[in-house]
């Protein structure tokens, strides 16, 4: 399988979708538990 | 603390704005300048002073970041109530700080020739450069989304 980070298209929806899976994490557990 | 938030923004810029100069103009631009034979001029010209900024300011916007969490540094850092979506930036901007200083600057040395090294461990020195900058242009998505909470953030999305 390819490393996504060998390309720029790749790295960027790499960056948006970690980006989307901290906000999640965020979201539902770390404020959840405030 | 105005201060800092100032300093903060222009060494970010200055890191980040090398970062992305590296992944999007310098690494592509080397393929193409070894192709013709002008590499040498980059490697010896541009990549050191480019460099030399990078890392510097990595630490000078990790520093003046510190200053302005002040007393919250240790509420931002274990994302305390109020503090997440800083503190989430804080960690990341943290990573690729660590990225920058253990895992890019060392093996720069080597590609460089700033330090000695075989072929095979330059060969290996590139890759892992390579895609340590990457990870860390990778981070820099959810590192700035996190690092621009503010009030139109709280409004908009609740962090």
């Amino acid at each position: 399988m390819k490393n996504p980070l060998d390309s720029i298209l790749g790295t960027i929806i790499s960056g948006l979708i970690l980006t989307f899976v901290l906000f999640s994490f965020v979201k539902h557990f770390v404020l959840a538990g405030v | 603390m105005g201060i800092f938030r100032w300093l903060h923004i222009m060494a970010g810029i200055t890191w980040i704005g090398l970062l992305y100069y590296f992944n999007l103009v310098q690494v592509p631009a080397m393929k193409d300048a070894a192709a013709d034979g002008t590499a040498a001029g980059i490697s010896k010209h541009v990549a050191p002073r480019a460099l030399l900024w990078f890392r510097w300011s990595a630490v000078a916007t990790w520093l003046m970041g510190a200053a302005l969490l002040g007393p919250s540094f240790s509420a931002a850092f274990t994302l305390q109530a109020g503090y997440t979506g800083i503190g989430i930036g804080a960690w990341l901007g943290s990573i690729m700080l660590f990225n920058v200083w253990v895992l890019i600057w060392p093996n720069q040395q080597k590609i460089l020739g700033l330090v000695s090294a075989t072929d095979d461990e330059k060969a290996k020195a590139r890759r892992v450069a390579f895609l340590a900058s990457r990870t860390n242009m990778m981070l820099s998505v959810p590192m700035l989304f996190f690092m621009a909470n503010g009030l139109s953030h709280k409004a908009l999305i609740g962090l």
